[in-house]
Order: C-alpha cells, then structure tokens, then sequence
C-alpha cells in the first residue's frame, strides 16, 4: 500500500480529530503518523496524516463529510516542505562526547540536555534526514526517543490558507469552541 | 423575549421554532428536566411514549420518512441512549432526518462512570451525521438550530444532541438571533452545467439508455421531473427498493427494481444498456450485485448530493454533485427540442421493445408462485400480496412500511406501487428487523387520515411489537399489521436451503398466537390460513376502526426468487431451487 500525506484544515471544536481518525479507523488503514496544531488563522487547526491507504481519494471524500472539516488534500505528489522533530536521549559517557557532538553539528542537531551519562539531542528535518540520523546515533545506545508527526506545507502560492474559510462568528455565544 | 429560561426549556422553544410538532421517547433520570419543561409545552409539543427507545428512534424514522420532515427521539442517558443506537445507524444509512436527544449526567460528574453514563457521543460518531455533547446551558439554542439544520440539508441524517443534566437546569436569557457558524457545511445543490450538458450528450446519443432512480428522488421531490424526463427522452426507468414510487409502476417507462432480488429483465437491461443515469442512488451492493461485473457496457452519469458517493462502488464517466430534484430541472431546460430526439426516440422504442420481450420470457409478477412446487399450498405468500396489491390501489391514501427478510422483498416485487413517493418506507441500507411496527407508529401520527400497513415477518415482529401498546395509548386506529407468518427467519432460512444444503441452523422461530396477542394489546386480532380467506381479512381489517393485526401463516418454506446469490453478477440469476 501507497503511504500518503494528507493534509487538512479542521474547525476548532471539540471531538473533530477523534472523528478525523475514526473515519481513517474504519477503513482499517494504519495511521503512520500525525501531527495537529493551530494554523494562522485563530479557530482553524491544522493536521497532517501519514496514512496507508489503497484508497485515498474516497478516505478524502469521506473526510469532507465531516461537518468541521474544512480542506482536506493528498499531497503526496505536490511540491511540499515536510518536517519531523525528535528528541533521542542517548547514552553518552563523557568519552563519547566528543564524536557525538560532532555528528550533530553535521546534522544540524542540538544537544539540549547533558547529563552525568546522558545527552538529549533535539533534531528537526525532513522525515529521511530524521530518520538517518537516528540510525548514526543508533549505536551508540538510545535510551528514549520520540518523534512526532510529520507536518507538511505546500510549496509556492497554492496551499491551505485558513483564512478563506472562517466567518467572524457574529452570533455572540459561544460559537466555535462548543465546549 | 427577554425572560430567563432553564435550558429545558430553551429545548422546547427551540424545537417548536423549527417546526417539531411531535417527539417520541422515554424518560429517565438525567432527561427528567426536559419532561418536567415539556409538560407546560404540550399543547403544541406532542410526546409519544413509546415502550422501547429502539421503537421511538424508529417511529421518529417512519415520521420522518412519510413526511420528509425532522423525526425526533427522546431517551436518558446510558441504557436509554444505547437502546437508540440502532435506529441512529439505520437513519444513517437510508440517509434519514433524525435528532435523537439524550440525556447526560451532571457535567461534574461527567468521565467518572457515574450511575447510567455512558460515552453516546463517542458511541454514535461513526452512525451520525455530526453529533454534540452541551455542558453549558448558552449553547443550547444555537445547537438545536444547527442540528436540525444539519439533519435535514444537504443529504439528510441522524444527529445526537446528548445534554448534561444541569445545563437543562441551568438558566439563561436565550438569545434567538442565530447566525450559523458552518464554514465547512455547505452542501452543493446545483449540478454542474457543463456535466449537466454532457449528461444529456450522453443520453442522446445512447440506443439504450436507462435510468435508475434511488432514494434521492423521493427526498429531493424529484418525482414529478424524473417523469417528465424520462417522457421526453423515453427511457426506461428502474426504480431501487428506495427508489420506489418515484415513478409509478403502471407507467409505461417504469421497468421495476433491479438488484439481488430485482427482476431478470431489469437486470438485463442494466446489463445490457449503453447510458446508465443513476439519479439518487447509490449503487449499493445489494443493486449492483458483483460490482466489478456490472453494467459493463455502459458509460455511467451519477447524480448524488454527497460527493463521496461518486465513484465508490462503480466507475463513473459523468459525475454530477446536486440535489436530484434542480439537477433534473437543469437537465429538462437543458434539453433540446423534440425535433432532435427523434433518433434517440426510435432507439428507445426499439430497446423498450426489447425488454418487455425480457419481461414477457422471464416475469410475470406471481410467476414465481406458479411453479409446480406451490401448487398444492393452502396460503403461498403470494396470495397474500396479490389481495393486498388490489385492495391498497383499489382504495388508494395507504402509506407501507416494511420490515426486513423475504416478506420485505415479496413486497417490494409483488405490489404494483402505482401511488407516489413515501409510500413504501422500508429499513433498506441498514436492513434492520424490528423496524416496521414502530416505524409504522411514527407514519399514522404523520399520516392520521391514511391507512397505514406494515408488513412484517414474525422474526422481525417479535423484536418490537410492543410498539402495539403505544398504538393503542395514542389512539391510533389507522395501523393494520400484516404479519407473513412463515415459522423461520426465512430469509436466512432461504439462503441456508440453497447454500448451506438445508442446514437449518437457527432459523426455526415459534411464537405466541399473534392474534390473541394483538387482543391482548386490544387491538383486533385476525388468523389466516387459507387462501380463500385472505381478501375477507383484509378487508375486514379496513373496515375496523381501530388498528388490527392479521396473522397470514403462511406455507413456511418458500424462497424469493429470481435472486443474485451473493458476489455474483446481476445477469447471473437464479429463478428456483434446482437452479441454485
Ligand atoms: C436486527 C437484525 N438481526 C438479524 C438480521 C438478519 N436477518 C435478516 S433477514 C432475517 C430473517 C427475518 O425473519 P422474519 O422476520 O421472520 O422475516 P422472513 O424473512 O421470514 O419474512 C434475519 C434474521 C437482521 N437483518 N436484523
Ligand atoms: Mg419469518
């Protein structure tokens, strides 16, 4: 199965990235990744999912069903900058130190803790980059690690303004946030 | 209006504002709130009691099905809320306007398995439209209006309104002046014109040409333009189980029902044709039999208003987005005058021609009581249907519901539906036994000056009829049941005789005496055995005022034919036994 990155924009309110997922859910299709957050327009967040799909054209349709979903597209194929973060705790004797130090400034990775026998290194880039630094660092012993989900953006002027979208509610009560 | 009001109350307003006449429901501890507002509410808010909250959603569904109107269903929160999730996911499969309102414990005690909490709105994400759950009494008018607008545009569908028991109790000024905030709702309902232009290019270059009609016509109103339509370009018309009394079925271009137990002649032609116009439907697999497989020769146009619809199943070489009824207006201004349709027209006659030959060969409608096997039978189904088909068109102003099994189908092929739309209501996406007793409820409330029947197997009748109770409580004297009383869950009995080489494995049923049951309801209750006896039944069913049951025990082990088995083409059809 195609791994694909759909990215969507989803009205701020409660329940809506459980729904997102649950449609994903249904079909069976493993969700790789995922990452949410707010996009530039107050009221709007902003998801990108790396899912395995045979289907992704009806996954997106369906998506659209959803009552808060407001843009969903695959951009698999587009023109796009994609960005994973992960944080390694290594195991880091001072007599290793050095060497590692230097790898990370060869991957433009920061070390943003240092313990008595531990370092945690902060590295941010495209999910391949990511992925060969962890196995250069794999070695020298990895105690934690986390990554989070990609996040994709479209290149150029085409893309996924939230802005387009949003009414100022003019109602007064409490409209978009139902909580 | 400036007064406080508790959010119960808020409730009340804001259904009476979107025009509820009538709810069905139970009541319990956490949405005792809303009854204790809606007793001051009664004169213009009608609470039906029903005996199950299963038989509440449904009746909400019959109401909403004969009317196109909202239904609304009522039960508290855990078990009661639960006991709704099968008519939520019934509504959203026959794509039914339906607002179900549960109740909700307190909102501080919310998340702590408190006593009857239990997670509807995570339960029912998958099964509604959109679903709420309201802490906060403010939000109350503006989520019932947003609801009901939901539920009823675009393709219509269930939506849950689950609400914490002191946000009903709460007070607040209600501010009435809503704006709908729905920036990622907007249901597109004009066609495309330039699909629209290349739909009719399509249609007037077919030599055989057909048109399926599916459920959208009946919600959109459609029936009238898909008749005129299908006049001016002479196509033949197959109308879905859903679809049915879009067109009547005495009209000329009206072929009948296709799909798995559609007629052999309809499935030809689908098999056969060269322009497919499905309009409102969705080419469920029950229509398309082995999807792959179908229509094979044939460039598709799709009319649906949900886009994810369009493609789903089987390909599509013209998909349009819109509402049946104005897509079909666009295509009749689009159409050119008479003068060049006349090759379209000769083709047409030609096809027609054709099938009905199909149709002469392969159907009559009783032909497959006329087999050799069913001739020594004292009560053939059949017979049942055939009296119940004259008298119904003989009188005229009856709604049918139906529930789910072979006397579903029997009745879908075996009634001529010559009356219009909504007045076969069934539980086809869903197929969900128990439907038709309290669907049958909810339509004689929407229909008081109609005859309503349901027609309903004994498995299916003895998961809900104790909607008969309710029946009589609300006074309703215009529901007759017709229960084809087969002693088996017959359909599953059916495919285990052809299939699973007789092995009947839980399918015989036995039951009460239904007529004895129905008086103890205190409806009249009627057993039939005989054939002969089957007309004086019914009509003295008609002529009761009061709701009646008649118990047909019919022949027990006879099989709806023609029949798809199951993944296998439509043109692979299977008219009797020895062929299985
Ligand atoms: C709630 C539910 N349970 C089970 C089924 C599976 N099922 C489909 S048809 C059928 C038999 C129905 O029997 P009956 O109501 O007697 O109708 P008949 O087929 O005999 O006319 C069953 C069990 C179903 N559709 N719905
Ligand atoms: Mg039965």
């Amino acid at each position: 199965m195609k791994k694909h990155t759909i990215v969507a924009l989803l009205q701020d309110r409660p329940g809506v990235l459980s729904r997102v997922i649950g449609l994903i859910r249904r079909r069976g299709y493993n969700i790789e990744s995922l990452a949410v957050g707010h996009s530039e327009t107050p009221g709007v967040s902003r998801i990108t999912i790396v899912v395995e799909s045979e289907d992704v054209e009806q996954v997106v349709k369906q998506l659209y069903r959803l009552i808060e979903v407001l843009k969903v597209s695959d951009v698999t194929d587009d023109p796009t900058v994609e960005r994973e973060m992960t944080m390694i705790k290594l195991h880091a004797p001072p007599a290793a130190r050095h060497e590692i130090i230097s790898m990370c400034s060869v991957f433009g990775a920061r070390i943003v803790d240092v313990g008595s026998n531990t370092m945690i290194i902060e590295m941010t880039g495209t999910p391949a980059k990511v992925e060969n630094f962890i196995e250069v660092v794999r070695p020298y012993g990895i105690k934690e690690m986390m990554r989070t989900g990609r996040i994709a953006m479209v290149r150029g002027a085409r893309g996924h303004n939230a802005g387009e979208y949003v009414e100022p509610a003019t109602n007064g009560v409490a409209v978009p946030a139902l909580n | 209006m400036t007064k406080p009001l508790t959010g119960a109350q808020i409730m009340c307003e804001a259904l009476i504002r979107e025009g509820v006449e009538v709810m069905f429901g139970i009541p319990g501890g956490a949405i005792m709130p809303f009854y204790y507002a809606m007793w001051d509410y009664r004169d213009r808010l009608r609470h039906v009691l029903c005996r199950h909250e299963q038989g509440a959603g449904h009746a909400a569904e019959g109401y909403a099905r004969a009317t196109g109107r909202i239904g609304v269903c009522i039960g508290t929160s855990g078990p009661g809320a639960t006991n709704l999730v099968t008519p939520i996911a019934d509504a959203m499969m026959d794509s039914t306007p339906l607002l179900a309102i549960t109740g909700q414990v307190g909102s501080h005690v919310l998340g702590k398995d408190a006593f009857q909490e239990t997670d509807i709105t995570g339960i029912t994400m998958p099964i509604t439209k959109h679903n709420y759950l309201v802490k906060n009494v403010d939000e109350l008018a503006y989520v019932f209006k947003e609801a009901i607008y939901i539920a009823t545009t675009g393709r219509p569908g269930p939506v849950l309104i689950d609400i914490t028991k002191d946000a009903m109790q709460k007070t607040t000024v209600p501010n009435w002046d809503i704006k709908l905030n729905l920036p990622g709702y907007k249901p597109t309902y004009q066609g495309n014109r330039r699909q629209i232009r290349e739909a009719i290019k399509l249609l007037i270059s077919a030599k055989k040409p057909l048109i399926i009609a599916g459920h959208g016509i009946i919600m959109s109103g459609a029936h009238r333009e898909l008749q005129e339509f299908a006049e001016r370009l002479r196509i033949p018309v197959v109308t879905t189980l859903h679809g049915i009394g879009s067109i009547p079925e005495n009209h000329p271009l009206c072929i009948g029902m296709p799909g798995m137990h559609g007629w052999v002649h309809v499935n030809r032609a689908i098999q056969e044709c060269d322009v497919l116009f499905n309009i409102g439907g969705r080419f469920d697999d029950r229509v398309t039999g082995k999807a792959s497989t179908f229509a094979p020769h044939a460039r598709i146009i799709h009319v649906d208003i949900d886009p994810s619809e369009i493609g789903k199943n089987v390909r599509v070489d013209v998909p349009i987005v819109g509402d049946a009824r104005l897509v079909l207006q666009a295509l009749l201004e689009d159409l050119p005058p008479p003068s060049e349709l006349a090759e379209l027209h000769t083709h047409a006659s030609d096809w027609m021609e054709h099938i009905r030959e199909m149709q002469d060969k392969h159907q009559g409608k009783q032909q497959y009581k006329n087999r050799a096997a069913m001739a020594n039978m004292a009560l053939p189904p059949h017979d049942v249907y055939e009296a119940l088909s004259r008298t119904l068109n003989a009188r005229g102003n009856y709604r049918v519901v139906t529930d789910v099994g072979q006397h579903q189908m029997w009745a879908a092929q075996l009634i001529d539906w010559n009356h219009g739309p909504r007045t076969h209501i069934t539980s086809g996406g869903a197929g969900t036994m128990g439907f038709a007793v309290p669907a049958a409820l909810g339509v004689a409330i929407a229909c008081p000056n109609e005859t309503v029947w349901a027609i309903v197997g004994d498995g299916g009748f003895q998961m809900t009829n104790q909607e008969m109770a309710t029946i009589v409580q609300e006074g309703l004297k215009n529901v007759k049941v017709a229960v084809i009383n087969n002693g088996y869950l017959g359909m599953v009995r059916q495919w285990q005789e052809l299939f699973e080489n007789k092995r009947y494995s839980g399918t015989p049923l036995s039951g009460p005496d239904f007529a004895k049951l129905a008086e103890a309801y205190g409806w009249k209750g009627i057993t039939v055995e005989r054939s002969e006896d089957v007309q004086d039944a019914i009509d003295e069913a008609h002529a009761t005022d009061g709701p009646v049951l008649i118990d047909f025990r019919v022949e027990r082990e006879v099989n709806v034919f023609p029949m798809v088995p199951q993944n296998k083409s439509i043109g692979e059809m299977i008219l009797s036994e020895t062929q299985a």
